[in-house]
């Protein structure tokens, strides 16, 4: 029985990683209701930032505050200079330069920051302390948790209680009649676009102490944190987080007990299948009926 | 090519005539120019297809290491007069690129021979293609055993000690020393990670299933292992034999000793880069693992005044200048590099392909400075394995300690 506790806690540490990308994966959608693909890139692009500037000698916290503000920039940006020239496009012109925004992230990464792994630090941690729960969650997989948690609530009260994320929310849905009532609509998917780098580059800070960073952290990651984001609702914060858990515990429990490790991507998998065929807006989704 | 040649020229024979005389010589006329293929009076035309882009990017190092070894050797004058030209390709780890990267050096570039491409899925891509039109796949950067298979394979030989090889030393080593052993395995679910299970097969025999009381898989694009390293701690096995590239050894290293586990430990030398796991895990929680090594790591102050380390970390700052030099792949690339180097220059003015598979089976103890003491390059032409020696080493939290003798096996 204390075998299933275990494998049920070290679901939820490999669950905590699914759900913080998933939380980015959530903001771009709501705001864009674009998925985008290379938000794990992103995220690790971030996360090397983060690391050089403590290389640098800055403090943790400097360091983190820098790295998600530059993020956000860099959202901004490609916003500001790719996707708006492609606001009227086909969906599939955007999932094409998603996918070439992978590829340039990653090689970019490789190209400055190089390919070795690489320890990233943990706030919650100095390396010498006791394992906490005998070592099936670290102190920094639970202090990583509790970030995932907060960045939820604020997500969830800025798109429920601030004009802002009501405009923003708005566009997304139906950009023309948003323009009608005077927002800009421009403004808001670059702010859209912002938040969820910035949210990425939080998601890639807490999972760097885990997984290790090298360009490569997010390619496996990012698969799980599609599993999670569905399972939960892509366009609802707090499923995606949930979902993200559950995706983690379901994978250790199926790999330990039931279909063996080979089949353990497999279940994940199979579940996100049987979401989409049995209640395709996720678990904790909503029905959206939009009248034109 | 002499083969077919023959059988052309006695169908020829039977049309008789002038024709047959014409063909004849345009045959052999050919024949004279495919002597030496992507040889020149001044080069050597090399081919290379390494992974600068995708997953299996880190090793683009060693690729880089070469280009500029072999810079270095051209400024020094070259082999016998002639320059070394390396064409060095990407192929993303992706094995249709590798086909489609190989086909046009072997028969647009037209280069002489394959040198050191990386990958075990992307070599294999290639096995077959170079074999049957006998052009050298020499020195293959993977530790897959089948690379020594010189009776099927005669055009292709690895470099490294096989991934099989290691793995009959630590079980002989396990049913040596550490009676009462219960081992779990952890292994990539792939050629990499089934070749070790089969070297441990090969030493434990019929015992494998008693001795082995748990062996789980990961993928590589897992994003962790704890889930197995748990599996692995209840199964109660007391040794265990890690099977795993550098970014997952560090995170078992790290997870069986958060979890209080303490099973002696063996992790393959795939992954006992001081840089690359061992520090990112944490050097005192290493403490006690045992590993094979074969190449000095730089970051093992043992080699600190080594002379064979010393040319290659002034080899590195004149041609790699801002290289991580904790990267032991530059010591990969430099070590395959020289021995390819000894090959050439035994092969003096005779650099037919053949000649080149010739010398390349004919390594006699060369002594590549960057690999340990004692450890040699020997090959033959029924020993397609040059590097068949390891010498176990535990960590001490420093350093790698090497123990014992120079220990070797043969694979099968």
């Amino acid at each position: 029985m204390s075998g299933v506790l275990h494998q049920v806690l070290s679901g939820l540490a490999t669950g905590s990683i699914y759900a913080s990308l998933a939380l980015a994966l959530v903001m771009i959608y709501k705001t864009t209701h674009h998925v985008n693909f290379a938000q794990g890139e992103m995220a690790t692009f971030s996360t090397f930032i983060a690391w050089s500037l403590i290389e640098a000698g800055f403090s943790y916290w400097v360091a983190f505050l820098l790295a998600v503000a530059v993020s956000f920039v860099i959202g901004l940006a490609i916003q500001a200079l790719l996707m708006r020239r492609l606001a009227n496009a086909h969906v599939l012109s955007a999932v094409g330069v998603f996918i070439g925004l992978l590829l340039i992230f990653n090689s970019i990464s490789g190209w400055i920051f190089g390919y070795t792994v690489k320890a990233f630090p943990s706030p919650f941690e100095s390396g010498n302390e006791k394992p906490v729960l005998g070592g099936y969650l670290s102190a920094h997989e639970l202090g990583a948790s509790l970030v995932t948690l907060a960045v939820l609530l604020a997500v969830y009260a800025f798109f429920r209680f601030t004009t802002l994320g009501l405009a923003m929310r708005a566009v997304a849905f139906n950009p023309q009649s948003s323009r009608l009532v005077g927002i800009r609509v421009d403004r808001m998917l670059a702010l859209g676009w912002g938040l969820a780098a910035a949210l990425g580059a939080i998601a890639g800070i807490m999972i760097a102490p885990i997984v290790f960073l090298d360009p490569n952290m997010m390619a496996g990651i990012l698969l799980y944190a599609f599993a999670g984001a569905l399972l939960g609702g892509i366009d609802n914060a707090a499923g995606a987080v949930a979902g993200g858990f559950a995706v983690g515990v379901i994978e250790a429990l199926g790999g330990a007990y039931v279909v063996g490790t080979e089949l353990k991507l497999t279940i994940a998998l199979l579940s996100i299948v049987a979401v989409l065929i049995f209640k395709p807006n996720g678990v904790f989704g909503r029905h959206v009926v939009s009248r034109v | 090519m002499t083969n077919s040649a023959k059988h052309r020229l006695t169908r020829r024979e039977v049309l008789g005539g002038a024709g047959a005389m014409t063909a004849a010589a345009v045959i052999s006329q050919r024949a004279a120019a495919d002597d030496m293929p992507g040889v020149t009076a001044t080069e050597i035309k090399i081919g290379q297809t390494m992974p600068y882009s995708g997953n299996a990017s880190a090793y683009g190092a060693i690729g880089r290491t070469e280009l500029a070894l072999f810079k270095m050797i051209n400024d020094q004058g070259g082999i016998n007069g002639r320059k070394l030209n390396l064409i060095s390709v990407d192929d993303g780890y992706l094995p249709p690129r590798t086909v489609e990267q190989t086909r046009r050096l072997v028969e647009q570039e037209g280069v002489a021979f394959m040198f050191n491409t990386l990958g075990t899925p992307t070599n294999t891509a290639i096995h077959k293609y170079l074999n049957m039109k006998k052009v050298p796949q020499l020195f293959v950067a993977t530790g897959a055993d089948k690379w020594g298979d010189y009776k099927h394979y005669p055009w292709t030989m690895g470099w490294q000690p096989s991934y099989r090889i290691e793995a009959q030393i630590y079980a002989k080593y396990i049913l040596q020393n550490l009676p009462g052993a219960k081992v779990g395995i952890l292994y990539q679910n792939d050629d990499f990670g089934k070749d070790y299970v089969n070297g441990m097969k090969d030493i434990f025999g019929d015992r494998f299933d008693k001795l082995v009381v748990k062996a789980v898989s990961y993928e590589s694009t897992d994003p962790t292992i704890d889930s197995q390293i748990v599996t692995l701690q209840s199964s109660g096995a007391n040794v265990f034999v890690n099977i795993t590239i550098p970014k997952f050894g560090a995170q078992a290293i790290r997870k069986v000793y958060d979890l209080g586990w303490r099973p002696t430990h063996f992790i393959t030398n795939v992954s006992a880069s001081v840089g690359a796991v061992i520090k990112p895990a944490g050097v005192e929680k290493a403490v006690g693992i045992i590993s094979g090594v074969y190449l000095k790591d730089n970051t093992d102050p043992a080699w600190a005044n080594d002379p064979g380390m010393n040319e290659w970390r002034a080899f590195m700052s004149k041609y790699m200048p801002g290289a991580d030099l904790n990267d032991v792949n530059h010591v990969f690339g430099y070590g395959c590099g020289l021995t390819l180097v000894q090959v050439l220059k035994q092969c003096g003015n005779d650099l037919s392909r053949a000649n080149i598979m010739r010398q390349a089976a004919n390594l006699h103890d060369l002594d590549v400075k960057i690999l340990l003491p004692g450890i040699k390059v020997n090959t033959s032409p029924t020993n397609y394995h040059p590097i068949r020696q390891l010498q176990l080493a535990k960590w001490n939290g420093k350093t790698w300690e090497r123990f014992g003798e120079i220990l070797s096996a043969t694979a099968t």
